[in-house]
C-alpha cells in the first residue's frame, strides 16, 4: 500500500557503510550497509536484541559506530560524514532536518510545558522569534494531527497515550524535516489508537514526502509504512528487499518464522 | 511491435525452511508474451502455479530464475534483477495489479481508496475523487458507502472496490487475478466491459479467470500454464 510518494532522485540521502557495533566482545551490530532515498520508508524489523535499535543509534548519530560510516547529503547537497560534523552541526541538523519519534512520547516531549511550546520549541530554536506566528504554526500542526486546537495551552502529560505520540509527531515534523527517524512509534498504544496513528503517519510520509527510518517489530507496521524492509537478527542483516516481497515470499528461515508468527487479520 | 511482457524461462520454487526445509517447486520454463491491446488469461488447475505467475511478474514473488521483461517508459526491464527502486518505480508507472481481495486501509473512506492512485500519480484530489465517484457508480456501490471506509463492507463490494482502485489508473500493464470471483452477473458485465476499454486504450492484461463464460468474453489468447508445471 506504501507504494505513493517514491521519486526519482537518484542520489541518496542516507549512506550507511559497514556499520558495525560491538560491546567487548558482543557484537550488537555487524557490518550493515544501505542507501535511503528521499521520499523512502525503510523499515528494520527483528525481536529485541537483533541489534535494529543500536543500528538505529548509529544512523541517528546518537550512537558512536566501532566500525563504519554514515553520511548524509545536507541541504546544500554536499554529502558529510557523520562524524566528521561539530557538535554544533550535528545539533542543527537535529533540529531541522532531521525528526526523532521515541517509542515513548514522554523521551521525545516536555510533560509540563503547553502543547504549543512542545511544537513552537523547535521553530524558536531556528531562530523564529515572532510569537504570533509559532502560535499560528503550532495550532496548524496539531490540527494535522488530529489534536483539538482548545488544548493548546494544556500540557501533555494531561493527554492520552494517542495524542501525546501525535503531538510528539508534530513536535519534529514542524521544521520541515526531510529524514525521520522512528523507534517502536506504535508500541505503547492500543490497537485502535495504533490503526489512527498509522493512518495519519502514512498520510503525512506520503504528503511531506519524508524519507523515514523506522524501527519496529510488528510486521503489520511494516507493511502499511514502508517501501522496502531488513530483517535483522543476531546483530546482522539477514533479508532485504521490498516490503511485500519479503513478507509475502519470505526466503530466509528466520524470515518464515517471523511471517509465519503474525495472527492472521 | 515489442511486447509489453516478455517473460522467458521463468521458474519459482518455494523453500519452506519450516517444514524441514523441503522444496516446493511450482512454475519452471515459463514463457509467454503479453502484447499492447491484448489480454491473455493464464488457464489450469487450481494450485498450477497461475497466481504465483502473476505475483512474479508484479515483483511480488521472487523469481529464482530465466526472465521477466517489462517495457517500462520505452525500455525494458527485467524484474527478476531489479532493484526494489525499480520495482516501485515500474509499480507506479506501468503495472497495476487487481487482488483478490481488498486489503484495506483502517479509517480511509472508499472513495479515497479509489482515488488514491490517481492522486499518487500526481492528480488534484478533485478530479481524482470525481473520476473514483463515477467508477464506483458504474460498478454499483451506492454514493452513500462512498465516505464510508470499505473494511465492514460485504464480499461482493469490497471486490468491486478493490477492481475499481485497480483499474482506475491509466497504466500500460494490468494483471487481474480473478477479478470477477464475487460478483453477480451485471457487475460481471461491468468488468467485461472495462477490460474492453482498456484493450481499446492499448493496455496489456493478463488475467486468471475461472468462470468459462467472462474467459471467453475477455480472452484473446489462452495461455496453459500446466505446461510449465516444475517436476516435483
Amino acid at each position: 500500500m506504501a507504494d505513493q510518494g517514491l521519486l526519482e532522485t537518484d542520489e541518496p540521502l542516507l549512506i550507511a557503510r559497514s556499520l558495525s557495533k560491538s560491546y567487548g566482545r558482543i557484537a550488537a551490530c555487524r557490518d550493515v550497509s544501505f542507501s535511503l532515498y528521499p521520499g523512502e520508508v525503510l523499515a528494520i524489523v527483528g525481536e529485541s536484541g537483533s541489534g535494529k535499535s543500536t543500528l538505529l543509534q548509529m544512523l541517528s548519530g546518537q550512537l558512536a559506530a566501532s566500525g563504519g560510516h554514515v553520511s548524509y547529503r545536507m541541504r546544500d547537497g554536499v554529502t558529510r560524514d557523520l562524524a566528521s560534523l561539530g557538535e554544533a552541526e550535528r545539533r542543527l541538523l537535529f533540529r531541522t532536518d532531521w525528526g526523532f519519534v521515541h517509542q515513548d512520547p514522554a523521551q521525545g516531549l516536555r510533560m509540563a510545558v503547553s502543547a504549543g511550546a512542545n511544537v513552537g520549541e523547535r521553530l524558536m530554536a531556528v531562530g523564529w522569534n515572532h510569537y504570533g506566528r509559532i502560535r499560528e504554526s503550532a495550532s496548524d500542526w496539531l490540527t494535522r494531527v488530529e489534536i483539538d486546537v482548545a488544548r493548546i495551552d494544556d500540557a501533555p502529560r494531561t493527554y492520552s497515550g494517542g495524542m501525546r505520540q501525535r503531538l510528539q509527531i508534530a513536535r519534529n515534523l514542524v521544521t520541515g524535516p526531510r529524514l525521520v527517524f522512528m523507534d517502536e512509534p506504535t508500541g505503547g498504544l492500543d490497537v485502535s489508537v495504533q490503526a489512527r496513528l498509522l493512518d495519519l503517519l502514512r498520510n503525512l510520509v506520503a504528503e511531506l514526502h519524508l524519507a523515514v527510518v523506522i524501527v519496529t517489530h510488528d510486521l503489520a507496521v511494516a507493511r502499511l509504512l514502508s517501501h522496502r524492509v531488513m530483517v535483522m537478527k543476531g546483530g546482522r542483516v539477514i533479508e532485504t528487499g521490498l516490503t511485500d516481497q519479503v513478507l509475502d515470499d519470505p526466503r530466509e528461515p528466520y524470515t518464515q518464522l517471523l511471517v509465519s508468527s503474525i495472527l492472521p487479520p | 511491435m515489442t511486447a509489453m511482457i516478455d517473460v522467458a524461462n521463468a521458474s519459482k520454487t518455494f523453500t519452506m525452511h519450516l517444514q524441514g526445509g523441503i522444496a516446493l517447486p511450482v512454475v519452471r520454463g515459463v514463457t509467454f508474451q503479453v502484447q499492447p491491446g491484448e489480454c491473455v488469461v493464464l488457464s489450469g488447475p487450481s494450485g498450477a502455479g497461475k497466481s504465483s505467475i502473476l505475483k512474479m511478474i508484479f515483483g511480488n514473488y521472487r523469481c529464482d530464475g530465466g526472465r521477466i521483461g517489462i517495457r517500462h517508459r520505452g525500455e525494458v526491464i527485467d524484474l527478476a534483477t531489479a532493484e526494489p527502486r525499480q520495482v516501485l518505480n515500474v509499480r507506479r508507472a506501468t503495472i497495476g495489479y487487481v487482488s483478490q481481495f481488498l486489503r484495506a486501509v483502517p479509517r480511509v473512506a472508499t472513495i479515497d481508496v479509489v482515488a488514491e492512485p490517481l492522486i499518487a500519480g500526481g492528480l488534484n484530489r478533485p478530479d481524482a475523487q470525481a473520476r473514483a465517484g463515477e467508477l464506483l457508480h458504474r460498478l454499483n456501490i451506492p454514493e452513500r458507502l462512498w465516505q464510508l471506509p470499505p473494511a465492514t463492507f460485504s464480499g461482493g463490494e469490497q471486490q468491486r472496490v478493490n477492481i475499481a482502485r485497480g483499474f482506475i489508473p491509466d497504466l500500460p500493464i494490468l494483471l487481474l487475478d480473478e477479478p470477477t470471483a464475487s460478483l453477480d452477473a451485471a457487475n460481471r458485465a461491468v468488468v467485461v466491459e472495462l477490460v474492453a476499454e482498456k484493450k481499446r486504450q492499448g493496455v496489456a492484461m493478463l488475467a486468471i479467470v475461472h468462470d468459462d463464460e467472462i474467459r471467453h468474453l475477455i480472452a484473446d489468447r489462452i495461455v496453459d500454464v500446466t505446461s510449465f508445471a516444475a517436476a516435483a
